[in-house]
Protein backbone atom coordinates (compact mmCIF):
# COMPACT_ATOMS: atom_id res chain seq x y z
CA UNK A 1 0.00 0.00 0.00
CA UNK A 2 1.08 3.66 -0.85
CA UNK A 3 -0.24 5.07 2.00
CA UNK A 4 2.28 7.25 2.65
CA UNK A 5 1.92 8.11 -1.01
CA UNK A 6 -1.42 9.00 -0.30
CA UNK A 7 -0.89 10.71 2.44
CA UNK A 8 0.97 12.79 0.61
CA UNK A 9 -2.05 14.28 -1.91
CA UNK A 10 -3.16 16.09 1.58
CA UNK A 11 -2.70 19.70 1.98
CA UNK A 12 -1.96 19.52 5.73
CA UNK A 13 -1.38 22.32 8.49
CA UNK A 14 0.02 20.37 11.51
CA UNK A 15 -0.72 21.71 15.35
CA UNK A 16 2.27 21.92 17.30
CA UNK A 17 0.29 19.92 20.12
CA UNK A 18 -1.94 16.63 19.21
CA UNK A 19 -5.83 16.91 19.04
CA UNK A 20 -5.39 13.12 19.83
CA UNK A 21 -4.77 11.99 23.65
CA UNK A 22 -4.79 8.38 23.96
CA UNK A 23 -4.39 7.54 27.61
CA UNK A 24 -1.30 5.32 27.61
CA UNK A 25 -1.60 3.64 30.96
CA UNK A 26 -4.87 1.89 29.30
CA UNK A 27 -3.18 1.93 25.67
CA UNK A 28 -0.42 -0.55 27.93
CA UNK A 29 -3.65 -2.87 29.06
CA UNK A 30 -5.30 -2.94 26.32
CA UNK A 31 -6.22 -6.05 24.22
CA UNK A 32 -6.51 -5.43 20.57
CA UNK A 33 -5.32 -1.64 19.85
CA UNK A 34 -8.26 -1.28 17.61
CA UNK A 35 -7.14 2.14 16.81
CA UNK A 36 -4.02 1.12 14.72
CA UNK A 37 -6.62 -1.24 12.81
CA UNK A 38 -9.37 1.38 11.92
CA UNK A 39 -7.18 4.35 11.54
CA UNK A 40 -7.63 5.42 7.45
CA UNK A 41 -4.15 7.27 8.11
CA UNK A 42 -2.10 4.73 9.48
CA UNK A 43 -1.59 6.92 13.18
CA UNK A 44 -1.57 5.14 15.59
CA UNK A 45 1.53 2.37 16.79
CA UNK A 46 1.99 0.47 19.30
CA UNK A 47 5.74 0.44 20.23
CA UNK A 48 6.58 -2.77 22.33
CA UNK A 49 9.76 -2.02 23.67
CA UNK A 50 8.96 1.79 24.81
CA UNK A 51 5.27 0.11 26.07
CA UNK A 52 3.87 3.18 24.21
CA UNK A 53 1.46 4.23 21.60
CA UNK A 54 2.84 6.41 18.57
CA UNK A 55 0.73 8.65 17.63
CA UNK A 56 1.26 10.53 14.49
CA UNK A 57 -1.76 13.36 14.64
CA UNK A 58 -0.05 14.66 12.10
CA UNK A 59 -1.40 12.53 9.19
CA UNK A 60 -5.43 12.47 11.05
CA UNK A 61 -7.71 12.54 8.29
CA UNK A 62 -10.32 13.78 10.83
CA UNK A 63 -12.70 10.96 10.59
CA UNK A 64 -13.51 9.91 14.45
CA UNK A 65 -12.99 6.23 13.90
CA UNK A 66 -10.29 5.92 16.91
CA UNK A 67 -12.37 7.61 19.64
CA UNK A 68 -15.37 5.15 18.32
CA UNK A 69 -13.22 1.95 18.77
CA UNK A 70 -11.01 2.64 21.54
CA UNK A 71 -11.66 -0.62 23.90
CA UNK A 72 -10.94 1.31 26.97
CA UNK A 73 -13.12 4.64 26.09
CA UNK A 74 -10.27 6.74 26.71
CA UNK A 75 -8.99 8.65 24.06
CA UNK A 76 -9.59 11.82 24.21
CA UNK A 77 -10.77 13.09 21.10
CA UNK A 78 -11.33 16.54 19.64
CA UNK A 79 -11.19 18.28 16.26
CA UNK A 80 -7.84 20.25 15.40
CA UNK A 81 -8.12 24.23 16.01
CA UNK A 82 -9.72 25.76 13.05
CA UNK A 83 -6.94 26.70 10.92
CA UNK A 84 -5.21 23.31 11.46
CA UNK A 85 -5.69 19.90 10.80
CA UNK A 86 -6.10 18.26 6.76
CA UNK A 87 -7.61 20.20 3.91
CA UNK A 88 -9.79 18.19 1.55
CA UNK A 89 -9.80 19.96 -2.12
CA UNK A 90 -11.79 17.51 -3.70
CA UNK A 91 -13.83 15.59 -0.74
CA UNK B 1 -34.81 36.58 25.35
CA UNK B 2 -34.00 39.87 25.53
CA UNK B 3 -31.05 40.57 22.81
CA UNK B 4 -29.79 42.99 25.30
CA UNK B 5 -28.49 40.36 27.90
CA UNK B 6 -25.75 38.52 26.23
CA UNK B 7 -23.27 40.23 23.43
CA UNK B 8 -22.75 38.33 20.32
CA UNK B 9 -26.50 37.41 20.32
CA UNK B 10 -27.80 36.33 17.24
CA UNK B 11 -31.46 34.46 16.18
CA UNK B 12 -29.65 31.18 15.19
CA UNK B 13 -26.66 29.54 15.20
CA UNK B 14 -25.62 26.53 12.84
CA UNK B 15 -22.51 24.52 13.52
CA UNK B 16 -20.91 22.97 10.06
CA UNK B 17 -21.41 24.61 6.86
CA UNK B 18 -22.16 21.07 5.01
CA UNK B 19 -25.24 20.04 2.83
CA UNK B 20 -27.57 19.67 6.32
CA UNK B 21 -26.46 23.10 7.66
CA UNK B 22 -26.40 25.32 4.99
CA UNK B 23 -30.15 24.15 4.03
CA UNK B 24 -30.71 24.96 8.23
CA UNK B 25 -29.08 28.69 7.71
CA UNK B 26 -30.37 29.65 4.34
CA UNK B 27 -34.08 28.82 5.05
CA UNK B 28 -34.16 30.90 8.13
CA UNK B 29 -32.00 33.55 6.64
CA UNK B 30 -34.77 33.67 3.79
CA UNK B 31 -37.58 34.16 6.32
CA UNK B 32 -35.20 37.52 7.81
CA UNK B 33 -34.00 36.13 10.58
CA UNK B 34 -29.98 36.47 11.49
CA UNK B 35 -28.44 33.32 11.17
CA UNK B 36 -24.45 32.42 11.96
CA UNK B 37 -23.33 29.52 10.43
CA UNK B 38 -20.08 28.37 11.39
CA UNK B 39 -17.90 26.11 9.63
CA UNK B 40 -14.52 24.47 11.51
CA UNK B 41 -12.98 24.25 8.26
CA UNK B 42 -10.94 26.88 6.03
CA UNK B 43 -13.61 26.67 3.65
CA UNK B 44 -17.51 24.95 3.44
CA UNK B 45 -16.49 21.65 2.52
CA UNK B 46 -12.68 21.71 3.38
CA UNK B 47 -13.40 19.10 5.89
CA UNK B 48 -16.56 17.30 4.24
CA UNK B 49 -15.94 14.01 1.92
CA UNK B 50 -18.45 11.52 0.36
CA UNK B 51 -18.72 9.07 -2.20
CA UNK B 52 -20.02 11.49 -4.87
CA UNK B 53 -23.57 11.78 -5.80
CA UNK B 54 -26.25 14.66 -4.46
CA UNK B 55 -30.05 14.38 -5.49
CA UNK B 56 -31.14 16.76 -7.72
CA UNK B 57 -35.03 16.51 -6.16
CA UNK B 58 -33.85 18.00 -2.49
CA UNK B 59 -31.30 20.64 -3.77
CA UNK B 60 -34.18 22.05 -5.70
CA UNK B 61 -35.90 22.38 -2.31
CA UNK B 62 -32.76 24.43 -1.03
CA UNK B 63 -31.42 25.89 -4.61
CA UNK B 64 -34.38 25.87 -7.22
CA UNK B 65 -31.87 27.20 -10.53
CA UNK B 66 -28.89 25.28 -8.72
CA UNK B 67 -28.07 23.18 -12.12
CA UNK B 68 -27.38 26.72 -13.78
CA UNK B 69 -24.53 27.73 -11.80
CA UNK B 70 -23.27 24.79 -9.41
CA UNK B 71 -20.06 23.50 -9.75
CA UNK B 72 -21.50 19.55 -10.98
CA UNK B 73 -19.24 17.17 -12.50
CA UNK B 74 -21.43 14.83 -14.53
CA UNK B 75 -24.83 14.17 -15.10
CA UNK B 76 -25.60 10.52 -13.50
CA UNK B 77 -27.16 8.35 -16.40
CA UNK B 78 -26.18 4.53 -15.25
CA UNK B 79 -25.62 2.61 -12.33
CA UNK B 80 -23.96 -0.55 -12.23
CA UNK B 81 -24.18 -3.23 -9.61
CA UNK B 82 -21.01 -5.33 -9.74
CA UNK B 83 -20.77 -8.56 -7.63
CA UNK B 84 -16.78 -8.98 -7.65
CA UNK B 85 -15.78 -12.71 -6.86
CA UNK B 86 -12.35 -13.41 -6.04
CA UNK B 87 -11.32 -13.08 -9.71
CA UNK B 88 -14.71 -12.71 -11.94
CA UNK B 89 -17.17 -10.29 -11.72
CA UNK B 90 -21.37 -10.51 -12.50
CA UNK B 91 -22.40 -6.84 -13.15
CA UNK B 92 -26.31 -5.69 -13.54
CA UNK B 93 -26.58 -2.54 -15.08
CA UNK B 94 -29.32 0.12 -15.47
CA UNK B 95 -28.96 3.07 -17.92
CA UNK B 96 -31.03 5.99 -18.80
CA UNK B 97 -30.56 9.59 -19.66
CA UNK B 98 -33.51 11.47 -17.80
CA UNK B 99 -34.12 14.58 -19.05
CA UNK B 100 -34.19 15.80 -15.59
CA UNK B 101 -31.45 14.37 -13.93
CA UNK B 102 -31.81 12.74 -10.96
CA UNK B 103 -28.56 13.07 -9.27
CA UNK B 104 -24.98 14.35 -10.55
CA UNK B 105 -21.46 13.41 -9.41
CA UNK B 106 -20.17 16.73 -7.74
CA UNK B 107 -16.89 17.61 -5.56
CA UNK B 108 -17.22 18.34 -2.36
CA UNK B 109 -14.64 20.84 -2.15
CA UNK B 110 -16.10 23.03 -4.64
CA UNK B 111 -20.16 22.22 -4.28
CA UNK B 112 -20.62 22.80 -0.56
CA UNK B 113 -18.17 25.70 -1.05
CA UNK B 114 -20.97 27.00 -3.55
CA UNK B 115 -23.91 25.95 -1.80
CA UNK B 116 -22.06 28.27 1.14
CA UNK B 117 -21.38 31.14 -0.84
CA UNK B 118 -25.17 31.16 -2.44
CA UNK B 119 -26.18 31.03 1.73
CA UNK B 120 -24.26 34.07 1.96
CA UNK B 121 -25.86 35.92 -0.77
CA UNK B 122 -29.22 35.40 0.85
CA UNK B 123 -27.77 36.62 4.01
CA UNK B 124 -26.21 33.80 6.05
CA UNK B 125 -23.20 34.72 7.84
CA UNK B 126 -20.54 32.27 7.33
CA UNK B 127 -17.88 31.80 10.39
CA UNK B 128 -14.88 29.47 8.78
CA UNK B 129 -12.24 28.17 10.35
CA UNK B 130 -13.80 28.12 13.97
CA UNK B 131 -14.61 25.03 15.93
CA UNK B 132 -17.74 24.71 18.15
CA UNK B 133 -15.64 23.41 21.54
CA UNK B 134 -19.30 22.87 23.59
CA UNK B 135 -22.66 24.42 23.79
CA UNK B 136 -23.68 26.74 26.77
CA UNK B 137 -26.86 25.38 28.36
CA UNK B 138 -28.72 27.89 30.44
CA UNK B 139 -31.33 26.11 33.17
CA UNK B 140 -31.06 23.41 30.91
CA UNK B 141 -31.59 24.92 27.44
CA UNK B 142 -29.02 25.65 24.93
CA UNK B 143 -28.66 29.34 24.59
CA UNK B 144 -25.33 29.03 22.43
CA UNK B 145 -21.91 28.13 21.86
CA UNK B 146 -18.21 28.24 23.16
CA UNK B 147 -15.42 28.88 20.23
CA UNK B 148 -11.65 28.66 20.62
CA UNK B 149 -12.08 32.27 20.68
CA UNK B 150 -15.53 33.61 22.39
CA UNK B 151 -18.79 32.64 22.91
CA UNK B 152 -21.94 32.88 20.88
CA UNK B 153 -25.51 33.18 21.71
CA UNK B 154 -28.83 32.42 19.81
CA UNK B 155 -32.49 31.58 20.34
CA UNK B 156 -32.10 28.42 18.66
CA UNK B 157 -28.43 26.62 18.25
CA UNK B 158 -28.99 23.85 15.14
CA UNK B 159 -26.25 21.30 15.17
CA UNK B 160 -25.02 20.23 11.54
CA UNK B 161 -21.72 18.71 12.87
CA UNK B 162 -21.28 15.81 10.88
CA UNK B 163 -21.74 12.43 12.04
CA UNK B 164 -19.20 12.26 14.95
CA UNK B 165 -21.45 15.19 16.33
CA UNK B 166 -19.83 15.72 20.03
CA UNK B 167 -22.27 18.43 20.74
CA UNK B 168 -25.49 16.15 20.53
CA UNK B 169 -23.54 14.11 22.94
CA UNK B 170 -22.66 16.84 24.99
CA UNK B 171 -26.24 17.36 25.86
CA UNK B 172 -26.81 13.96 25.85
CA UNK B 173 -29.21 13.50 22.86
CA UNK B 174 -26.92 11.54 21.38
CA UNK B 175 -25.56 7.95 23.06
CA UNK B 176 -22.02 6.81 21.60
CA UNK B 177 -21.42 5.10 18.75
CA UNK B 178 -21.28 1.15 19.05
CA UNK B 179 -18.39 0.35 16.07
CA UNK B 180 -21.28 -2.22 14.57
CA UNK B 181 -23.38 1.22 13.47
CA UNK B 182 -20.33 3.27 11.44
CA UNK B 183 -18.34 2.28 8.28
CA UNK B 184 -15.22 4.12 7.92
CA UNK B 185 -15.52 5.23 4.10
CA UNK B 186 -12.10 5.58 2.47
CA UNK B 187 -11.47 7.02 -0.76
CA UNK B 188 -9.16 7.86 -3.64
CA UNK B 189 -9.91 10.87 -6.60
CA UNK B 190 -8.01 9.36 -9.58
CA UNK B 191 -6.96 11.51 -12.25
CA UNK B 192 -7.70 10.58 -16.07
CA UNK B 193 -8.88 12.52 -18.90
CA UNK B 194 -11.82 12.83 -19.84
CA UNK B 195 -11.76 11.31 -23.10
CA UNK B 196 -10.87 8.12 -21.76
CA UNK B 197 -13.10 8.25 -19.04
CA UNK B 198 -16.06 8.14 -21.70
CA UNK B 199 -14.64 5.80 -23.18
CA UNK B 200 -14.14 3.08 -19.97
CA UNK B 201 -17.08 4.32 -19.11
CA UNK B 202 -19.28 4.12 -22.35
CA UNK B 203 -20.36 7.46 -21.60
CA UNK B 204 -20.26 11.22 -23.19
CA UNK B 205 -18.55 14.23 -21.82
CA UNK B 206 -21.20 14.99 -18.82
CA UNK B 207 -22.49 11.69 -18.24
CA UNK B 208 -21.82 10.01 -15.57
CA UNK B 209 -21.89 6.75 -14.41
CA UNK B 210 -21.74 4.98 -10.68
CA UNK B 211 -20.80 1.51 -9.92
CA UNK B 212 -21.89 -0.44 -6.59
CA UNK B 213 -19.16 -2.93 -5.78
CA UNK B 214 -20.13 -5.89 -3.56
CA UNK B 215 -17.54 -8.55 -2.49
CA UNK B 216 -14.15 -8.53 -3.91
CA UNK B 217 -12.05 -8.14 -1.28
CA UNK B 218 -15.05 -7.84 1.13
CA UNK B 219 -17.06 -11.32 0.45
CA UNK B 220 -18.18 -12.29 3.65
CA UNK B 221 -17.55 -8.66 5.51
CA UNK B 222 -20.22 -5.88 6.23
CA UNK B 223 -18.31 -3.85 3.59
CA UNK B 224 -19.29 -2.51 0.09
CA UNK B 225 -17.28 -0.32 -2.49
CA UNK B 226 -17.83 2.50 -5.07
CA UNK B 227 -16.91 4.29 -8.07
CA UNK B 228 -18.49 7.74 -9.40
CA UNK B 229 -17.25 9.24 -12.63
CA UNK B 230 -16.35 12.83 -12.32
CA UNK B 231 -15.27 15.58 -14.95
CA UNK B 232 -11.71 14.50 -15.35
CA UNK B 233 -11.00 12.31 -12.34
CA UNK B 234 -12.96 9.07 -10.83
CA UNK B 235 -13.56 8.31 -7.04
CA UNK B 236 -13.20 4.97 -6.04
CA UNK B 237 -13.65 3.76 -2.38
CA UNK B 238 -15.43 1.70 0.17
CA UNK B 239 -16.94 1.55 3.47
CA UNK B 240 -17.01 -1.13 6.10
CA UNK B 241 -18.35 -1.08 9.58
CA UNK B 242 -15.45 -0.53 12.37
CA UNK B 243 -16.20 -3.44 14.22
CA UNK B 244 -15.90 -5.77 10.84
CA UNK B 245 -12.41 -3.78 10.97
CA UNK B 246 -11.68 -4.77 14.24
CA UNK B 247 -12.59 -8.34 14.35
CA UNK B 248 -10.61 -9.35 10.85
CA UNK B 249 -7.82 -6.98 11.55
CA UNK B 250 -7.56 -5.72 8.37
CA UNK B 251 -7.16 -1.90 7.43
CA UNK B 252 -9.08 -0.04 5.38
CA UNK B 253 -6.89 1.08 3.26
CA UNK B 254 -5.92 -2.58 2.16
CA UNK B 255 -9.39 -3.91 1.23
CA UNK B 256 -9.01 -0.38 -1.10
CA UNK B 257 -6.20 -1.78 -2.59
CA UNK B 258 -7.53 -4.96 -3.16
CA UNK B 259 -10.55 -3.61 -4.65
CA UNK B 260 -8.57 -1.35 -7.04
CA UNK B 261 -6.13 -4.48 -8.69
CA UNK B 262 -9.35 -7.00 -9.28
CA UNK B 263 -9.47 -7.60 -12.58
CA UNK B 264 -12.89 -5.93 -13.29
CA UNK B 265 -12.25 -2.56 -11.71
CA UNK B 266 -7.99 -2.24 -12.49
CA UNK B 267 -9.14 -1.60 -16.60
CA UNK B 268 -11.07 1.11 -15.76
CA UNK B 269 -8.29 2.98 -13.14
CA UNK B 270 -5.52 2.03 -15.00
CA UNK B 271 -2.83 4.96 -15.48
CA UNK B 272 -4.51 7.24 -12.97
CA UNK B 273 -2.92 9.34 -10.79
CA UNK B 274 -4.29 9.10 -7.65
CA UNK B 275 -4.65 13.10 -6.93
CA UNK B 276 -6.38 12.98 -3.38
CA UNK B 277 -6.76 10.45 -0.32
CA UNK B 278 -10.04 10.82 1.76
CA UNK B 279 -11.77 9.71 4.65
CA UNK B 280 -14.76 9.73 6.71
CA UNK B 281 -17.30 8.27 8.52
CA UNK B 282 -20.93 6.97 8.10
CA UNK B 283 -23.66 6.47 10.13
CA UNK B 284 -25.27 3.06 9.66
CA UNK B 285 -27.14 2.28 12.39
CA UNK B 286 -30.64 3.46 10.64
CA UNK B 287 -33.83 4.30 12.35
CA UNK B 288 -33.15 2.52 15.74
CA UNK B 289 -29.91 4.68 16.24
CA UNK B 290 -31.57 8.09 15.43
CA UNK B 291 -31.53 9.83 18.50
CA UNK B 292 -34.02 12.79 19.99
CA UNK B 293 -33.82 15.32 16.97
CA UNK B 294 -34.52 18.21 19.44
CA UNK B 295 -34.28 19.75 22.83
CA UNK B 296 -34.78 23.16 24.19
CA UNK B 297 -33.14 25.60 22.04
CA UNK B 298 -31.57 22.85 19.96
CA UNK B 299 -32.25 20.67 17.04
CA UNK B 300 -30.00 18.34 15.65
CA UNK B 301 -29.89 17.70 11.59
CA UNK B 302 -27.95 15.75 8.77
CA UNK B 303 -25.12 13.45 9.74
CA UNK B 304 -25.42 14.21 13.28
CA UNK B 305 -29.03 12.64 13.27
CA UNK B 306 -27.90 9.99 11.68
CA UNK B 307 -29.68 10.49 9.17
CA UNK B 308 -28.68 8.03 6.17
CA UNK B 309 -29.87 5.85 4.08
CA UNK B 310 -27.59 3.10 3.45
CA UNK B 311 -29.55 0.68 1.41
CA UNK B 312 -30.23 3.43 -1.39
CA UNK B 313 -27.27 5.71 -0.86
CA UNK B 314 -28.89 8.12 0.37
CA UNK B 315 -27.29 11.30 2.71
CA UNK B 316 -26.91 14.18 1.44
CA UNK B 317 -30.71 14.71 0.31
CA UNK B 318 -31.66 13.58 3.34
CA UNK B 319 -29.42 16.20 5.12
CA UNK B 320 -30.95 19.19 3.32
CA UNK B 321 -34.08 18.26 3.81
CA UNK B 322 -33.63 17.59 7.25
CA UNK B 323 -31.83 21.42 7.74
CA UNK B 324 -35.12 22.21 5.63
CA UNK B 325 -37.32 21.02 7.94
CA UNK B 326 -35.19 21.91 11.51
CA UNK B 327 -35.07 25.51 9.41
CA UNK B 328 -38.51 25.92 8.77
CA UNK B 329 -39.01 24.86 12.58
CA UNK B 330 -36.97 27.50 13.57
CA UNK B 331 -38.74 30.20 11.78
CA UNK B 332 -42.39 29.63 13.41
CA UNK B 333 -40.16 29.06 16.83
CA UNK B 334 -38.92 32.67 16.35
CA UNK B 335 -42.12 34.19 15.29
CA UNK B 336 -44.18 33.02 18.63
CA UNK B 337 -40.66 34.16 20.67
CA UNK B 338 -41.06 30.44 22.13
CA UNK B 339 -38.14 28.27 21.71
CA UNK B 340 -38.11 25.98 24.37
CA UNK B 341 -38.27 21.87 23.82
CA UNK B 342 -42.31 21.90 23.37
CA UNK B 343 -41.94 24.34 20.54
CA UNK B 344 -39.03 22.44 18.79
CA UNK B 345 -40.82 18.80 19.20
CA UNK B 346 -42.53 20.08 15.75
CA UNK B 347 -38.89 19.35 13.92
CA UNK B 348 -39.11 15.29 14.73
CA UNK B 349 -42.99 15.58 13.37
CA UNK B 350 -41.94 17.03 10.36
CA UNK B 351 -39.01 14.93 9.93
CA UNK B 352 -41.51 11.97 10.76
CA UNK B 353 -44.15 12.98 8.31
CA UNK B 354 -41.33 13.17 5.82
CA UNK B 355 -39.96 10.34 3.58
CA UNK B 356 -36.81 10.47 5.63
CA UNK B 357 -38.02 8.59 9.15
CA UNK B 358 -40.71 6.80 6.44
CA UNK B 359 -37.69 5.51 4.35
CA UNK B 360 -35.91 4.55 7.64
CA UNK B 361 -38.33 2.99 9.57
CA UNK B 362 -39.36 0.86 6.42
CA UNK B 363 -35.57 -0.26 6.34
CA UNK B 364 -35.34 -0.55 9.95
CA UNK B 365 -34.69 -4.77 10.18
CA UNK B 366 -32.27 -4.62 7.52
CA UNK B 367 -28.88 -4.00 9.10
CA UNK B 368 -29.79 -6.81 11.63
CA UNK B 369 -30.34 -9.08 8.89
CA UNK B 370 -27.40 -8.27 7.58
CA UNK B 371 -25.10 -8.33 10.44
CA UNK B 372 -26.56 -11.71 11.34
CA UNK B 373 -26.42 -13.33 7.59
CA UNK B 374 -23.17 -11.70 6.04
CA UNK B 375 -21.19 -14.47 5.87
CA UNK B 376 -24.39 -16.10 3.64
CA UNK B 377 -25.49 -13.29 2.13
CA UNK B 378 -22.19 -11.43 1.42
CA UNK B 379 -20.15 -14.07 0.66
CA UNK B 380 -21.73 -17.14 -0.60
CA UNK B 381 -24.25 -16.10 -2.31
CA UNK B 382 -22.51 -13.49 -4.07
CA UNK B 383 -20.09 -16.47 -5.30
CA UNK B 384 -22.75 -18.21 -6.22
CA UNK B 385 -24.35 -16.21 -8.59
CA UNK B 386 -20.36 -15.68 -10.46
CA UNK B 387 -20.36 -19.83 -10.29
CA UNK B 388 -23.99 -19.73 -12.11
CA UNK B 389 -22.60 -17.74 -14.91
CA UNK B 390 -19.28 -19.54 -14.90
CA UNK B 391 -21.24 -22.72 -15.16
CA UNK B 392 -23.40 -20.77 -17.64
CA UNK B 393 -21.39 -19.64 -20.33
CA UNK B 394 -18.75 -22.88 -19.97
CA UNK B 395 -17.84 -24.52 -23.07
CA UNK B 396 -16.51 -27.63 -21.97
CA UNK B 397 -18.25 -30.95 -23.59
CA UNK B 398 -19.98 -32.24 -20.41
CA UNK B 399 -23.65 -32.02 -21.22
CA UNK B 400 -25.22 -29.20 -19.42
CA UNK B 401 -27.85 -31.24 -17.29
CA UNK B 402 -24.37 -32.53 -15.50
CA UNK B 403 -23.63 -28.96 -14.97
CA UNK B 404 -27.00 -27.68 -13.54
CA UNK B 405 -26.79 -30.92 -11.32
CA UNK B 406 -23.20 -30.52 -10.08
CA UNK B 407 -23.90 -26.60 -9.94
CA UNK B 408 -26.82 -27.38 -7.72
CA UNK B 409 -24.90 -30.60 -5.49
CA UNK B 410 -22.30 -27.62 -4.89
CA UNK B 411 -24.84 -25.14 -3.63
CA UNK B 412 -26.20 -27.67 -1.29
CA UNK B 413 -23.42 -28.66 -0.12
CA UNK B 414 -22.40 -24.73 0.97
CA UNK B 415 -25.75 -24.03 2.15
CA UNK B 416 -28.26 -26.46 3.77
CA UNK B 417 -31.77 -26.78 2.67
CA UNK B 418 -32.58 -25.80 6.85
CA UNK B 419 -29.82 -23.06 5.50
CA UNK B 420 -31.98 -21.80 2.35
CA UNK B 421 -35.01 -21.78 4.49
CA UNK B 422 -33.90 -19.79 7.08
CA UNK B 423 -31.91 -17.64 4.61
CA UNK B 424 -35.57 -17.45 2.75
CA UNK B 425 -37.26 -16.39 5.76
CA UNK B 426 -34.98 -13.52 7.02
CA UNK B 427 -35.75 -11.86 3.43
CA UNK B 428 -39.67 -12.61 3.72
CA UNK B 429 -39.37 -11.03 7.03
CA UNK B 430 -37.01 -8.47 5.57
CA UNK B 431 -39.66 -7.82 2.65
CA UNK B 432 -42.22 -7.96 4.39
CA UNK B 433 -41.36 -5.21 7.13
CA UNK B 434 -40.43 -2.78 4.15
CA UNK B 435 -43.35 -3.17 2.52
CA UNK B 436 -46.23 -3.60 4.54
CA UNK B 437 -45.61 -3.11 9.17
Amino acid sequence: MNLEKNLATLKYTPDNVSHLKPNNEDCKTCKHRPCENVCPAGVYEWLEDEQKLLVKYENCLECGACRIVCEKKSLEWAYPKGTKGVMFKKG
Amino acid sequence: MNKNIHQNKTDVIVVGAGPAGISAAVTIARAGYEVILIERGTFAGSKNVFGGAIYTQAIKEIFPDFETSAPLERKLIEHKFAILGEDDSTIVSYRKNHEQAVSYSVIRGKFDRWMAEEAKKEGVILVEETVVRELLIENEKVIGVKTELEDYYADIVILADGVNSLLAKQIGLREDIEPKDVAVSVKEVIKLDKEIINDRFLINDNEGCVYQLFGGSMLGKLGLGFIYTNKDSISIGLGITLDELTEKKIKPYELLNQIKSHPTIAPLIKDGEVIEYSAHLIPEGGYKKIPTLSGAGVMIVGDAAMLVNNMHWEGTNLAMISGKLAGETAIVALSKKDTDEDSLARYQEAIEKSFIMKDLYAYRNLMDIIHDKKEVFLDIYLKKINAFFEMFTSVNGIPKRELYRKFIFNFLKERSLKGLLSDGWAILRLIWSILVK
